[in-house]
């Protein structure tokens, strides 16, 4: 396979996921812009929606005040901005145009039917509640895609990018949304157990679907500690960084097998998967949860570097 | 049962000629004889279309649009950026040929063909064709298409130009002319074969009642024709790659489909490189050997060392390494001095001079304004020629006199003048009619065919083409960049 249309399927897939994350981070916002205001400020909580976006600085680059008008246009439609879900979905498209070869007509056509489609809505029809039928649609859309790839496309070397791509952003992902609400996860918070903090944690799991499987796992109420266990060391828990290393772990194995020798980015991600397999959720907490993602997201940006080096990317 | 909308009006060039319907030539057909009854070749066409209601076909069409989209089969349009992935029109009824007529295209598009490689040797060689005065020299090796670069190499097999699609024209029951022969990349064979899926999966029940020839086997012939001009230095099974410039490339579609339904790399000249003397594509494992390639990259643009410095779409050294026979490159470099405008008005010298055979397929009259007394012909009948420039391509750069305004007569008068060599003209053709959906029902259109020429081991000829059709009444432009369709396009067996 060429490294371009490795790279092609890496950014293709991570550009897909991000778009699913994107709608995820709208659909909590929406939500809490919803919800009567009980303290925290409707005005904040976009705010960290767009930091969980990683698309912070670059809003404020064009806009002086957050709105939420202002704040979905910015996440979903607009070009300007390199990880809305519009282009989003336009540089998946573009990466997978590229290596039209590499896909099936399956994950071809849900990609490409995806992106026609999404150029046919307005924005301006999705007001008076359309949003959240808009942002399923997506979801769905985005499981689509995965769903074509995991039922057509060969276990080779395109099947491996894939997957690294989305686990790489999904990691990712989730990393940021702990990152942006870390204090109020803190066990160390004074108000623990108070009615704003409920309603944090469960923006927290709802920006990653998993509001209801927390109950199935833990069978209690919200515990901070918990929400940061299951985000970060529970296996099972598919958007968790231990779940995503898992994949990753295992895709740049197969790798290895196919091109015959161990790589660097192989010896990294199983590194991190181990450390993230024995420590223990209190020494995380101990040596500062911050402290810890920062440094996660740092490895796993490491990862991917090594990833496009590896395989020879350019 | 479908209208035939306009009907009677394929006696009128255009709407323009209104006022002089004695005058408007008679456009042959396809379908309908003279006297109204149908041929037989499309007896069960013009059966099955009797039996289409209008809102049936208007689905189809719809249909048809949402396979087409969602494949992507898309091209770009220069110039338009309103909506630079546009859907070449596909039209339902399917253009029906004759086995007898095809065998007699085969057989002159074969003749064609080969003769045309035999002179592209020859100017690379010894030149023996200007040598015996057949043709002027600086026609040849004054021209901008020549290739001196090409000058003494044989490449292997002596085959240029492995991948043709000969352009044809029809204007009566046994009249066809060679319009264009395209000896450098060709494209257009993804829409034939997207068509005929298209259509079977539209359609079924028509194929069941038809002997259609196949045309599926194309990736695969396409394949046998490359392995078969792999270099000598390669003794193991060649392996190919299509290179293309790009996701921008109007015919990127083409480019990707074909690497596809060949199983090989679709690769940019930015996978490639050249080291001790062997090209390679960068893989994820370091590097792959590549023997032949299937370029769909202009010649200019193949390798900034020898052509153009500031090309990134090729291979920096890739000519030297071709003609030291370290690759193939497929169509050679240089293939365009056989099919430059200019030189075609030669074809029908260069095939008796090569075969000792007179032409089976005939020439369109051609003007060459480089010759005084021809160019004063063509700008005394302006409003009557169509006008190329020798080098262009696609339908851009051309003058249709007879649909052209005043001001864009005076305008090609004086670009003519200023470089007449730069210019051939040619009587505006009355191109055959095929029944076409349109809107209202159906009516006759023009149309021209592109069959697809494999040339390798041995000359392969799909059974039919791409038929262009121009959807706008009157128009005889078929130029998908110009707004013309495509149909399926049946040989029939006997």
């Amino acid at each position: 396979m060429l490294g371009r249309t490795a790279a092609s399927l890496y950014w293709m897939s991570r550009y897909i996921e991000r778009a699913e994350n994107i709608a995820r981070l709208t659909e909590v916002g929406y939500r809490i812009s919803l919800t009567p205001d009980i303290g925290i400020g409707h005005r904040e909580d976009w705010k960290s929606t767009l930091i969980a976006a990683g698309s912070y600085e670059a809003y404020l680059e064009r806009h002086s005040e957050i709105t939420s008008e202002k704040v979905k246009h910015f996440l979903l439609f607009d070009r300007d901005n390199p990880s809305s879900v519009r282009s989003c979905l336009e540089t998946a498209r573009n990466n997978a145009r590229a290596v039209r070869t590499a896909l099936t007509r399956e994950m071809w056509e849900a990609l490409n039917s995806t992106y026609i489609d999404f150029a046919s809505v307005r924005p301006a029809d999705l007001g008076s509640g359309k949003l959240p039928e808009f942002l399923d649609w997506v979801r769905q859309r985005s499981a689509l895609f995965r769903g074509s790839m995991l039922g057509t496309l060969l276990r080779d070397e395109g099947f491996h990018f894939s997957q690294l791509g989305a686990f790489i952003e999904r990691a990712d992902n989730t990393a940021r949304i702990l990152d942006v609400k870390y204090y109020v996860l803190l066990p160390t918070n004074e108000t623990v157990g108070g009615d704003i903090d409920a309603f944090q944690w469960e923006t927290i799991l709802r920006s990653v679907s998993a509001h209801r499987s927390y109950r199935h796992v833990y069978k209690d109420r919200y515990r901070p500690w918990n929400v940061a266990e299951f985000l970060i060391l529970r296996p099972e828990m598919p958007r968790s960084f231990c779940f995503c290393y898992g994949w990753i772990e295992r895709s740049l194995e197969g790798m290895s097998d196919i091109i015959g020798k161990k790589t660097a980015s192989l010896t990294e991600a199983s590194s991190i998967l181990h450390d993230l397999k024995t420590i223990p959720m209190d020494a995380i907490f101990q040596s500062g949860l911050h402290e810890f993602l920062t440094e996660f997201l740092k490895r796993n940006n490491s990862v991917s570097a090594h990833i496009a080096n590896d395989f020879h990317f350019l | 049962m479908v209208a035939l909308a306009d009907g009677m009006m394929n006696t009128q060039a255009s709407a323009k000629n209104k006022g002089s319907m004695k005058e408007a030539p008679a456009f042959f057909d396809e379908m309908r004889s003279a006297d109204g009854s149908i041929r037989p070749a499309y007896q069960k066409i013009a059966d099955w279309m009797g039996r289409q209601s209008r809102g049936g076909m208007a689905r189809k069409q719809e249909e048809a649009e949402a396979i087409f989209r969602r494949l992507g089969i898309t091209f770009a349009v220069y110039g338009d950026n309103a909506s630079n992935e546009r859907l070449i029109p596909f039209d339902l009824i399917p253009r029906v040929i004759a086995a007898q007529e095809w065998r007699f295209l085969e057989r002159g598009i074969e003749q064609r063909v080969r003769a045309l490689n035999l002179f592209l040797y020859d100017i690379y060689h010894r030149q023996e064709i200007i040598r015996a005065g057949r043709i002027p020299a600086d026609l040849v090796v004054g021209n901008e298409a020549f290739l001196p670069q090409m000058m003494g190499f044989d490449p292997p097999g002596k085959i240029y130009s492995h991948i043709v699609g000969t352009d044809i024209v029809r204007t009566g029951e046994n009249a066809f002319f060679v319009l264009e022969d395209n000896l450098r990349t060709p494209s257009g064979v993804s829409y034939m074969l997207e068509d005929r899926e298209a259509m079977m999966h539209l359609f079924p029940e028509l194929f069941a009642a038809h002997r259609v020839a196949p045309v599926e086997r194309y990736p695969e012939m396409l394949r046998q024709t490359l392995e078969s001009v792999a270099p000598p230095c390669c003794k193991s099974d060649p392996t190919l790659a299509v290179l293309t410039p790009g996701i921008y490339n109007s015919a990127y579609f083409e480019h990707s489909f074909l690497a596809d339904q060949m199983g090989v790399e679709l690769v940019q000249g930015s996978d490639l490189f050249i080291e001790n003397g062997t090209l390679y594509m960068r893989t994820v494992s370091g590097k792959e050997r590549i023997d032949v390639l299937y370029r769909r990259v202009d010649d200019s643009y193949l390798d900034p060392l020898a052509f153009r410095s500031d090309s990134t779409l090729g291979v920096p050294g890739l000519f030297d390494l071709y003609r030291a026979g370290g690759v193939t490159i497929v169509n050679a470099p240089g293939t365009g001095i056989a099919d430059d405008k200019a030189v075609y008005a030669y074809v029908p010298d260069i095939i008796e001079f090569y075969t000792g055979e007179k032409p089976i397929l005939s020439n369109v009259p051609t003007y060459r304004c480089s010759i005084a007394d021809e160019c004063h012909h063509v700008l005394d009948n302006l409003s009557h020629l169509v006008v190329k420039e020798v080098h262009g391509s696609g339908g851009y750069g051309m003058l249709i006199g007879p649909h052209a305004t005043k001001a864009q007569l005076a305008e090609f008068e004086k670009k003519i003048k200023a470089k007449p060599s730069n210019y051939i003209a040619q009587p505006t053709l009355n191109l055959s009619t095929c029944p076409s959906n349109v809107g209202a029902g159906s009516a006759p259109r023009h149309v021209d065919l592109r069959p697809f020429v494999l040339v390798g081991d041995k000359i392969r000829i799909t059974p039919g083409g791409l038929t262009r059709v121009a959807l706008k009444k009157g128009s005889l432009v078929v130029n998908s960049s110009q707004g013309g369709g495509t149909k399926d396009t049946w040989v029939l067996e006997d």
